[in-house]
């Protein structure tokens, strides 16, 4: 294989990685625009995409698409629980605070799918067979396809959410100004807990696409996480072309280097990255503006 | 640092070091070592989190360096011990300076990212790079301890100098605290505009606290590897890096008597929770949740400094 | 009657030259320029909005002017961060009391003097002799402050269970005690009855005969026109008149200012 048709493979398939990544980003700014929280807990609702539709697909044998909205239902709802719960009960309302109480949920719903599924890796079937398309020379799973068609659909979805519905608008507003939002009558915490809600759903479809290609298991959702926030930051932490952006960067550079340097250390290059990006430029590639210096 | 320091020095003291006589099983002392490396970092942690208002997600990063370093130039290498430590006192220096000095800068938490990524990649080069430190499988026959001929090969031995030095940082910390430093450091951790305009140059003091916090972790982590004489990745993940930030918080940010509870009541916990095998992950995230929901301000505040008095006093002259 | 108007020269102890500075897309400061002399009170007066705190927060470096210069005794300090500035000689306070809550009185005064002491991490870790002495004095100076301030019953209360009255004045003695050549006082009298201003005005006065050169950026005309020795006037950012107080009084373009046209 020459070496560009080879880059072009790695590409592709560093696309189909830094679509998932991107879906989790947006995960993670979804809920820190509304809140100003980092939820350290995006990895897991992730890791229990994958495991709720192994759970309806492959044990209760439902077909795919009640199994993938059952799944995502399942999943939003963990997110609002999040927040309604041990989020929304917190004696202290300070950031710090509240980000290791997600941290603690995190663990805490590690633990439990320990407990529920077991510590063996688990994997669901691609959604339309294995047999790669070729195109241009480079052989791609149908897999893929299915992960980028779902993720270009759920980033359409989300934009005409948030410019062309009145919740969605009201979302923007709350991660503009709260104190703005609430004085205009918009139910704050309403918006907070559709957030959690919607990252919760997010986190679910990228799990669910993911896991055929890279199996799952009770812990992957440490890793994904902080790659997801990785790729946040990457992109412009809060904004969801930073996400984007950010999230197929990371993936297509961890997939080059992996191939054409070393696989061992492909995972240290998003945390590369990201300290790359908090020592030159902490706003991010598409963060506008200086970030302030005190 | 004031009279009732002295007195709960005294008391804290002569508790640790009774201790053993009264302890019969070796496991026992092992968990008060491990504790006593504990309290050390956890020192360091809340020196940046309560008089910096920074948090680090990387300080297991740091024990790692430390273990890892002086395993690596006693062992492979062969250098001596004591000297070896100091040297990997300063390396850890300069790359926590090397971190601070960008991300401190910044408005914002940009250091909690920071640290977060340089424990990642530090690990990973851990399991990685295993023709230098062993791999997965981890690093053996790390030498013990020794001053002169005197050998500490046994968990009774070592606790009086793992104490002794750990006191010996609580101490100095105190000292710390109640002094002029102390006071710009409490200033900044409260008001950073005040405190500038105050004449305190809150920059050079959060690198300063942030470097301190790093160094000590490594200290922990040198002493650790040369008493357990193996270590694996395993210790240094970022799950570490939390369960010690939780210790700064369940003893309560700030508060260096409350840190030093909280870094020996949660040594212990897991202890328990190996009892409950496979629900202990879920356990203790339980448990934090319920610690951070309903103790935010840590689980010991009756056990503050001097500083923190409430009610009006007589004013006490000199110390 | 004493002249009191600004002397070019080296007399002057502050100067400000065309200093601008944009904030969230406001021109708070528009090329400003005034001087002041030492030994007085200075009073900054001018409508809401017109960029009296930006002002002080130009001078102590929190946020630099984006053109212009300041200079403070013929030194230019525009580029300085506020912990050099504090360090050369002006304190100031906030317009809200920035003081520090998790401290007791005398504490936040005892940090007032930081910029004038010099123990570090190894003196404050080993607690050696030359610290404790320094430390001794640092008491010592802390209590003689407060006592000026008549805040000595209150020295181990914590900063935040004083009155607002006591708070602010508690600010001025954190300020006093880095001993500074020019003391900002922002709106010092905001919240606080008449009997308390009054008693505000005879301390400000008290200092000012100690030597101290005093800027009061104030909205209590009362105080203002009671002990300022001489005025300026700011409106959207530029200065529209200085002068004696009863001049300031009667100028027209100030009264316009206040009442709009």
């Amino acid at each position: 294989m020459t070496l560009s048709l080879q880059i072009f493979q790695f590409l592709l398939s560093g696309l189909t990685t830094g679509s998932t990544y991107a879906l989790i980003a947006i995960g993670f700014s979804l809920i820190h625009n509304a809140t100003g929280i980092v939820n350290f807990a995006q990895g897991e609702f992730v890791m229990l995409g994958g495991m709720f539709m192994i759970t309806f697909h492959s044990f209760f044998k439902l077909p795919m698409l009640p199994s993938f909205f059952l799944t995502i239902s399942c999943v939003a709802a963990v997110g609002l629980l999040l927040e309604r719960g041990p989020i929304r009960q917190s004696r202290s309302k300070e950031i710090l605070i509240l980000v290791m109480i997600t941290i603690g949920a995190s663990i805490s719903i590690k633990g439990l799918s320990m407990i529920l599924w077991g510590k063996n890796p688990m994997t669901l079937p691609p959604f339309s067979g294995e047999t790669p398309f070729v195109i241009l020379g480079a052989a791609i799973m149908p897999q893929s396809i299915w992960i980028f068609g779902i993720t270009i659909s759920v980033v359409f979805a989300l934009n005409s959410f948030f410019k062309g519905t009145l919740t969605g608008k009201a979302m923007r507003a709350v991660a503009a100004s709260r104190r703005s939002a609430v004085l205009t009558g918009i139910p704050v915490n309403r918006m907070i807990l559709l957030s959690f809600t919607l990252s919760g759903a997010l986190g679910a479809v990228a799990g669910i696409i993911l896991t055929p290609i890279t199996t799952t298991s009770y812990d992957v959702g440490v890793m994904l996480g902080l790659k997801g926030f990785s790729a946040a930051i990457l992109g412009g932490y809060g904004s969801m072309p930073g996400a984007i952006v950010g999230g197929l960067l990371l993936g297509v550079s961890e997939s080059l280097a992996a191939g054409l340097i070393s696989s061992e250390y492909k995972d240290a290059l998003a945390f590369l990255a990201l300290l790359a990006v908090l020592f030159f430029k902490p706003s991010g590639i598409l963060g506008r503006g200086r970030v302030r210096r005190v | 640092m004031g009279k009732r320091n002295k007195i709960y020095l005294l008391i804290y003291g002569a508790i640790i070091f009774t201790l053993p006589a009264l302890l019969r099983n070796n496991y026992h002392l092992m968990v008060l070592n491990v504790a006593a490396l504990n309290i050390v970092i956890i020192i360091g942690l809340n020196l940046l989190m309560g008089y910096a208002g920074q948090i680090s997600l990387g300080h297991a990063a740091f024990f790692g360096l430390g273990a890892y370093l002086s395993a690596i130039f006693t062992t492979t290498y062969g250098l001596p011990i004591w000297p070896t430590m100091l040297l990997v006192l300063i390396i850890t220096a300069m790359v926590a300076y090397a971190i601070g000095i960008p991300t401190l800068k910044l408005e914002g938490h940009y250091l909690v990212m920071a640290t977060l990524g340089f424990n990642v990649i530090i690990y990973i080069i851990m399991i990685q790079l295993d023709t230098v430190t062993g791999g997965p499988s981890g690093f053996a026959g790390i030498p013990r301890l020794r001053i002169g001929g005197f050998v500490f090969d046994s968990d009774r031995k070592i606790y009086y100098l793992l104490w002794t030095v750990s006191s010996g940082v609580l101490l100095l910390s105190l000292n710390l605290i109640h002094s002029r430093v102390g006071r710009a450091m409490a200033a900044l951790s409260h008001n950073e505009t005040a405190a500038c305009c105050t004449g305190i140059d809150t920059q050079a003091y959060k690198v300063k606290i942030f470097v301190i916090s790093a160094t000590l972790a490594s200290l922990a982590g040198s002493l650790y590897a040369h008493y357990i004489t193996f270590i694996s990745p395993g210790s240094f993940s970022i799950f570490f890096s939390i369960q010690v930030v939780t210790m700064v918080i369940v003893g309560g940010i700030g508060s260096l008597w409350g840190g030093a509870f909280g870094a020996i009541l949660l040594t212990i916990l897991p202890e328990f929770l190996h009892a409950v095998r496979e629900y202990n992950v879920l356990a203790y995230g339980l448990i934090l949740m319920v610690v951070l929901i309903f103790f935010p301000q840590g689980l010991f505040p009756g056990i503050t400094q001097v500083l923190k008095k409430r009610e009006p006093l007589i004013l006490e002259k000199g110390n | 009657m004493e002249d009191v108007r600004p002397k070019k020269g080296k007399q002057e102890i502050l100067e400000t030259q065309e200093v601008s500075l944009r904030f969230g897309g406001v021109e708070a400061l528009n090329g400003l320029s005034f001087s002041i002399s030492p030994h007085q009170i200075v009073a900054i007066i001018g409508p809401n909005g017109a960029g009296k705190t930006t002002l002080l927060n130009a001078i102590t470096g929190v946020h630099s002017p984006d053109s212009g210069e300041i200079f403070f005794r013929g030194m230019s300090i525009s580029k300085l961060k506020p912990f050099q500035i504090a360090a050369l000689g002006i304190n100031r306070t906030f317009q809200q009391a920035q003081l520090f809550a998790n401290m007791t009185v005398v504490e936040n005064v005892m940090v007032g003097m930081h910029p004038k002491t010099k123990s570090g991490f190894l003196g404050g870790v080993l607690h050696l002799p030359g610290e404790r002495r320094e430390e001794d004095r640092i008491r010592e100076k802390a209590e003689a402050l407060l006592d000026f301030f008549g805040l000595l019953p209150r020295a181990t209360w914590m900063a935040t269970y004083i009155s607002i009255a006591e708070q602010k004045r508690l600010e001025i003695c954190r300020a006093m005690a880095g001993e500074p050549q020019l003391l900002l006082l922002d709106e010092p009298a905001a919240g606080l009855n008449i009997r308390e201003t009054e008693g505000l005005g005879d301390l400000i006065v008290k200092l000012k005969e100690r030597g101290q050169t005093i800027i009061l950026v104030e909205h209590n005309m009362h105080l203002v026109m009671s002990i300022a020795d001489w005025l300026i006037v700011l409106h959207h950012g530029s200065k529209i008149g200085e002068g004696r107080p009863e001049e300031m009084q009667k100028d027209r373009r100030v009264v316009e200012a206040y009442l709009g046209t």
